[in-house]
C-alpha cells in the first residue's frame, strides 16, 4: 500500500530535501500543536479574570469569549465573533493558547482573528452562522482551526477543508451530556464501521457519508480521524469528562459548564484532573467530592429544533 | 538492526515511563514501542517503581505542573533521578525539568515550579505565539544529517549552566541540551517519523543504573 499518499495526522512524513529556511503554517504545525491539548481541557472564557482562573486551575487553553454559550442562548438574537480587543486583553493576561470563535463560512472574521494572532480558530455552530452552505477553505491560513460535527462524514468534510482538529458538536450552552454522547459514538462507531469493510467498497463508502475518498482510506488504515478529536457541548462535572474520555476522545472543551457553576474555581480544577485520571474511579470520587452546585443545565427534549445549535453547519 | 542495539542495551523487564497527565505522551509511547521498549504511563508516584527512563512530553508547561501538584510527583520523580533514573523532556516537558523558568504566568508571581535537574534557564514560548510556529532542519552534534525539528509555540534555553551541553541550537538559540542522564528538547522528535532522539535517550537509560 502506498503509505504515503495517507500520510496525514499525527506523524508527519518529510519529503527530501527540507528546505533550510524555517516553514510556518505548514499541516504538520497546525495539527501538531492539536496534538499537545490531548488529555486537557479548554474551558471557555469571558474576561481576563476567568482567563487566569482558567489558567491557575490547569487549563490547556481558553475560549475567549463574549458571552459563553449559556447566555448566547438565553438573551438570542445574532451572535458573532467577540470584540478584538476583549481576545486581545484576555491574550494579554495569560500563557497559554488562546482560542476565539467565528460564524460559519465568515472569511473575514477568521482573518481578523488570525491578524490579532489568536493561537485557534473555532469555527463555531455556536454563533449564528455567516453562510448557510459553505464553510472556510481552513488550509489558507496559518492559524489552525477546530470545527464540530455530529457524525463521520461531517468531521472528514471539515479535515477536508483543512480544520486541524475535530470536536463533537453536543448541545452547547444546556449543561447536558447527552447529545455530545449521541456524537461521540456516531463517530467512533462510524470510524470502526468503515474499518470492518473491504478496501474495495471505500469509494461507495466515501459517497454514502458525503466524505472525501482519500480521508475515507485513511481513517480505514488508521482507525482513527487524521486530527485530534476532543468532546465540547454540554459537558458540566469531572464525571461529564471522563465519561467523554472513556468513549474514546482525546480531550474536552467545557463551556458554560465552568463559570456558570457555583464555585469555578475548584469545578475547572476538578475537571482538569478528571481528564488525567478518568481510569481511576477511586480518585475521580474524591474529584469529585464537595464542588457546590454545577450550572442548572436544559433538558434537551424541551428545546423546540430551532434552539438546537448542533444543525448548523454543512 | 536497531532492534537488536536497543535490547541489548537495556533488558525488556525495565520499562521506559512517559508522563501521561497530559499532552503528547501516546506519541512518545509509540515511538519507543518502535524501537522494542516496554512502555508505561505514569500518573501516580507509584506508576515510576521500576522504570529506567522516564520521558516528559509536551503539552501545557502550566497544565503539568499543577497535576504534578496534585498528583504530588515532584519530589518522586526527582528521587527518581537520583536513584539513577534517566529523563528527557520535550518542550513543556523541557520546561518542567529546568531548574529555572522564565515567562511564567503573571499571576503566579513570575514563578513556575519545576524539577531542577538540568541547568538551564527555559524561556517560555520564546519564538512567539502559534502563528510563529515552525519546523526547521536542525544540525544536531553526534547526528550525520540534520533533524527535522518541530517548534510549536516552543521554549528556548536562555541561559546553559556549567554542567549541562548545548547539543543543538537554532539561529544562535540552545534548544537541545544534555546534562548527565538528563536530556532536554524545545522541539518535538515524537511528531516526526525520526526516531534517533529517542533511540540517542534509550542509549542514555542504558547508561543509568536500573531503579529498583
Amino acid at each position: 500500500m502506498p503509505e504515503l499518499t495517507l500520510a496525514r495526522g499525527p506523524v508527519f512524513f518529510y519529503p527530501a530535501p527540507m528546505t533550510q529556511t524555517p516553514q510556518t503554517g505548514t499541516p504538520a504545525l497546525k495539527e501538531g500543536f492539536a496534538e499537545m491539548f490531548k488529555g486537557g481541557v479548554i474551558m471557555d472564557v469571558v474576561t481576563p479574570e476567568q482567563a487566569r482562573i482558567a489558567e491557575a486551575a490547569g487549563a490547556t487553553a481558553v475560549m475567549a469569549l463574549e458571552r459563553v454559550p449559556a447566555d448566547i442562548r438565553k438573551d438570542g438574537g445574532v451572535a458573532r465573533m467577540s470584540d478584538p480587543r476583549l481576545i486581545k486583553e484576555i491574550m494579554a493576561a495569560v500563557t497559554i493558547p488562546v482560542m476565539a470563535k467565528v460564524r460559519i463560512g465568515h472569511v473575514m472574521e477568521a482573518r481578523i482573528l488570525e491578524a490579532i494572532g489568536v493561537d485557534f480558530i473555532d469555527e463555531s455552530e455556536v454563533l449564528t452562522p455567516a453562510d448557510d452552505q459553505f464553510h472556510i477553505l481552513k488550509s489558507d491560513f496559518r492559524v489552525p482551526f477546530v470545527c464540530g460535527a455530529k457524525n463521520l462524514g461531517e468531521a472528514l468534510r471539515r479535515v477536508g477543508e483543512g480544520a486541524s482538529m475535530i470536536r463533537t458538536k453536543g448541545e452547547a450552552g444546556t449543561g447536558n451530556v447527552v447529545e455530545a454522547v449521541r456524537h461521540a459514538r456516531t463517530v467512533l462507531g462510524e470510524i470502526r464501521a468503515l474499518q470492518a469493510r473491504p478496501a474495495e467498497e471505500l469509494m461507495t463508502v466515501a459517497r454514502d457519508l458525503q466524505a472525501p475518498y482519500h480521508l475515507v482510506q485513511y481513517v480505514h488504515a488508521h482507525g482513527k480521524l487524521p486530527v485530534v478529536n476532543f468532546a465540547a457541548g454540554g459537558v458540566a462535572t469531572p464525571a461529564d469528562a471522563a465519561l467523554m474520555m472513556h468513549l474514546g476522545l482525546d480531550g474536552v472543551f467545557v463551556g458554560s459548564g465552568i463559570f456558570k457553576s457555583s464555585d469555578p474555581e475548584r469545578r475547572a480544577r476538578a475537571i482538569v484532573q478528571a481528564v488525567t485520571h478518568w481510569q481511576n474511579p477511586a480518585l475521580l470520587a474524591e474529584i469529585s467530592e464537595d464542588l457546590g452546585a454545577p450550572m442548572t443545565g436544559i433538558n434537551i427534549d424541551s428545546l423546540i429544533p430551532e434552539d438546537r445549535l448542533a444543525g448548523r453547519g454543512w | 538492526m536497531v532492534k537488536e542495539a536497543v535490547s541489548r542495551q537495556r533488558p525488556a523487564a525495565s520499562p521506559i515511563g512517559v508522563l501521561a497527565l497530559q499532552g503528547a505522551f501516546r506519541e512518545h509511547r509509540q515511538m519507543l514501542e518502535t524501537l522494542g521498549a516496554a512502555v508505561r504511563e505514569v500518573r501516580l508516584p507509584a506508576d515510576l517503581a521500576g522504570l529506567s527512563g522516564l520521558i516528559l512530553p509536551g503539552g501545557e508547561s502550566t497544565t503539568m505542573a499543577r497535576l504534578m501538584d496534585d498528583s504530588a510527583l515532584w519530589e518522586p520523580v526527582r528521587d527518581f533521578h537520583a536513584a539513577g533514573g534517566a529523563l528527557w523532556g520535550t518542550c513543556a516537558g523541557a520546561i518542567l525539568l529546568a531548574r529555572e523558568v522564565e515567562g511564567a504566568p503573571p499571576q503566579f508571581g513570575g514563578r513556575q515550579r519545576s524539577l531542577g535537574l538540568i541547568d538551564l534557564t527555559v524561556r517560555r514560548n520564546a519564538f512567539g505565539r502559534q502563528v510563529d510556529s515552525f519546523e526547521v532542519p536542525l544540525s544536531v552534534r553526534g547526528l550525520a544529517a540534520p533533524f527535522p525539528a518541530v517548534f510549536i509555540r516552543a521554549p528556548a534555553f536562555s541561559r546553559v549552566g556549567e554542567g549541562a551541553e548545548v547539543l543543538a541550537s537554532h539561529a544562535g538559540i540552545p534548544v537541545l541540551a544534555r546534562q548527565g542522564r538528563v536530556l532536554a528538547s524545545a522541539f518535538h522528535p515524537e511528531l516526526t517519523a525520526d526516531s534517533r532522539l529517542h533511540r540517542l535517550f534509550l542509549e542514555l537509560v542504558g547508561e543509568g543504573v536500573p531503579v529498583s
